[in-house]
């Protein structure tokens, strides 16, 4: 056992050992995001006339609602598609050897330690016109035309879901971990098929990192600019790039500044939702 | 689909399996288990008790061999279908659903209508003594409670086959025996044939109408606790069971009921020719149990000096040493007041009756 300091609880220490960190929030965080609120605030681009005239514009403009929509959208699209992908990946990772599982565990983390921007040029090069699909298709006379990959929703989905898919695999992956493998045996033996155990056992019990992995995927996928930006290209426009518009280009700080904290409330109701809905489903196995 | 009933038969038929890391877990494993018998699977630890439970359960494929459940083969069932009844070591409640869902799981598995399987599992919670528990989870019961729910689901689903791994190792010894008291009571109302893994000598002797006794995956001795205990087979099942004083020896001669041995402790005794016919001047282990030792005055049995003494309660142990310096436990009754032996006093001792005098062939 160690000394008597050694053995206080944790709770027990003064609160004054977190201020410096307390302080860094405050002036890096709190700080900016009080300064954005009172700058969306104005009127005009000087930042001289009180008013919500920002917020009133964007949420009586379609076009802004347009794009708001669309980045939700791509959001949850992106969530999807790493959720049917990435629950297969950890589910087979709890179920084979240590040698499959080390492989399994790098092919996932790959996308990690690799940078944002070669990762999708490398979607670029994959999706374009002459890229390797098209050329793989046209090759194989599958296609006469390349087909329109790059700079669609699809595109933008697809290299997105790559892009993020350790966010939601990694989660799932604890998440199943943590369920005692005789639960299994237990609901076959007492007659349960595969897809019984899997929807009344297997997937509750792996809510928690469902909820974690959803939660990182999507606001991951809404604020990821770059990947966004390149393969999207021109035709397509998403939150992060509107507001990267209005504030560099146009130099139009309060309505930035306004775009910024309704994206940030869109966010928040959308994480809310995941939680509540985590929390909603404890019930889950009240038939 | 096996039909569930109470108290089908069990076969356990040459049934072998190597894992496929490649070790040999069960070899050639024969059991014949009648309906409604309580059988306990007695083992040292990593022996293959729960490879061949899981083999019955259906969820290991066994390298060779047949498992016979009634009159049907279910070597091809998935365990779903084999209709076995089983109570994991660490008991796998589900932790999200309450007490009366884990224990309806698997009517509802049958389809079984929602008002039948509540009264269903308000019957069986009523049986297990735990009525008030049905909306709890199952981390708001003790170690014991859930011990009886995990029983009283495995017994909804009304299996023809109850199988145990290791029931009342977690729990502590009062509660232990509560719930072996509790387990038979069932298994009688019930009729179920049962299986119950366990490394507890006690619990497999005190809870089973028969003994299957393992080691290093093979079967020793399948018999009555009493045979077990009072004419093993083999050397092994002799030591593993009960405790015993190893005494080796020579075979001065020997025919099949009889053997008269040498021991290198000094003296001649009768011993019984436990594990097959043995040969003259072979050397063998003669297996005495403690309590089967006696003080002699006249000059028959072995000398030794006393050691320590033990007052263990309702008997007493004495340590003797022997002429060859080997250390020999005794254990007596204590009756009345007993005769106190000091440290150093010169004794004999005798096995009560040839019979109880076990002698195995030497391995070296
Ligand atoms: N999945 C497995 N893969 C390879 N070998 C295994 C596996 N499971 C068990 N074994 C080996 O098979 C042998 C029997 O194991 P088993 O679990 O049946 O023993 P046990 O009698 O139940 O032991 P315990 O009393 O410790 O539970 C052991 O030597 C063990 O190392
Ligand atoms: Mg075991």
């Amino acid at each position: 056992m160690g000394t008597a300091p050694a053995s206080r609880d944790v709770t027990s220490y003064g609160m004054g050992l977190a201020a410096p960190l307390a302080l860094f929030f405050l002036v890096f965080f709190v700080a900016p995001l009080l300064q954005l609120l009172w700058l969306s605030l104005h009127n005009d681009t000087a930042a001289l006339h009180w008013g919500l005239g920002q917020y009133i514009h964007f949420l009586t403009d379609p076009f802004s609602l347009g794009v708001l929509g669309s980045t939700l959208l791509l959001g949850a699209e992106v969530t999807a598609v790493c959720l049917v992908l990435g629950f297969p990946i950890a589910w087979l990772y709890q179920r084979v050897g240590p040698r499959l599982q080390t492989i399994i565990i790098l092919i996932v983390l790959l996308p990690l330690l690799t940078s944002v921007v070669v990762r999708t040029f490398a979607w670029i090069v994959i999706l374009g016109r002459q890229g390797i699909i098209n050329a793989t298709l046209q090759s194989l006379g599958i296609i006469d035309t390349p087909l329109k990959l790059l700079y669609t929703q699809f595109g933008v989905v697809i290299a997105l879901a790559q892009v993020q898919m350790p966010l939601m695999t990694l989660p799932l992956i604890t998440a199943l971990g943590r369920i005692d493998p005789n639960l299994d045996d237990a609901s076959c033996s007492l007659g349960a098929g595969s897809w019984r155990t899997f929807f009344r056992i297997v997937l509750p019990l792996s809510l928690p990192g469902v909820i974690a992995g959803c939660t990182l995927t999507y606001a991951a996928a809404i604020t990821a600019f770059i990947t966004q930006s390149l393969v999207g290209g021109g035709q397509m426009l998403f939150m992060p790039m509107y507001l990267y518009q209005q504030a560099s280009t146009l130099q139009n700080w309060p309505f930035a500044s306004a775009i910024s904290i309704i994206f940030l409330l869109a966010v928040l109701a959308v994480v809310s939702v995941f939680t509540t809905l985590g929390r909603l489903s404890r019930g889950f196995g009240g038939e | 689909m096996v039909e569930a009933q109470g108290g089908r038969s069990l076969v356990v038929d040459a049934i072998t399996h190597r894992y496929p890391s490649g070790a040999l877990a069960v070899e050639n494993i024969n059991l014949d288990i009648k309906g409604g018998e309580i059988i306990a699977l007695l083992g040292p630890s990593g022996c293959g008790k729960t490879t061949l439970l899981r083999i019955i359960a259906g969820f290991i494929a066994q390298s060779q061999g047949r498992i016979i459940i009634g009159d049907d083969i279910v070597d091809a069932l998935p365990p779903n279908k084999r209709a076995v009844g089983i109570v994991f070591q660490n008991y796998a409640l589900f932790p999200h659903l309450s007490i009366s869902e884990n224990v309806s799981y698997g009517l509802a598995a049958r389809g079984i209508d929602k008002v039948t399987r509540q009264r269903e599992a308000q019957r069986l919670l009523e049986l297990v003594q735990l009525p008030a528990m049905a909306e709890r989870l199952p981390r708001q019961l003790s170690g014991g409670q859930q011990q009886r729910v995990a029983l009283a689901r495995a017994l909804a689903i009304k299996p023809s086959i109850l199988l145990l791994d290791e029931p009342f190792a977690a729990l502590d010894k009062n509660l232990r025996l509560d719930m072996q008291i509790e387990v038979k009571r069932l298994q009688r109302v019930s009729g179920i044939t049962t299986l119950i893994v366990t490394h507890d000598q006690e619990e497999a002797l005190s809870m089973a109408d028969r003994v299957a006794v393992l080691s290093h995956g093979k079967l020793e001795q399948f018999g009555s606790p009493s045979d077990v205990y009072d004419r093993p087979q083999t050397l092994f099942v002799n030591t593993f069971v009960g405790s015993t004083n190893r005494m080796p020896g020579v075979v001065v001669a020997a025919d099949r009921a009889e053997a008269k041995v040498r021991l290198d402790a000094g003296a001649e005794i009768i011993a019984r020719p436990a594990g097959g016919a043995l040969s003259e001047g072979g050397r063998v282990t003669v297996c005495i149990r403690p309590e089967h030792l006696q003080f002699v005055a006249d000059e028959t049995g072995f000398a030794g000096v006393v050691g320590m003494s033990l007052p263990l309660g309702a008997t007493v142990v004495h340590e003797v040493t022997t002429a060859d310096g080997s250390g020999v436990k005794i254990s007596q009754a204590r009756i009345g007041e007993t005769r106190a032996l000091e440290n150093g006093a010169a004794v004999r001792l005798a096995p009560l009756a040839p019979s109880l005098a076990n002698a195995f062939p030497a391995t070296l």
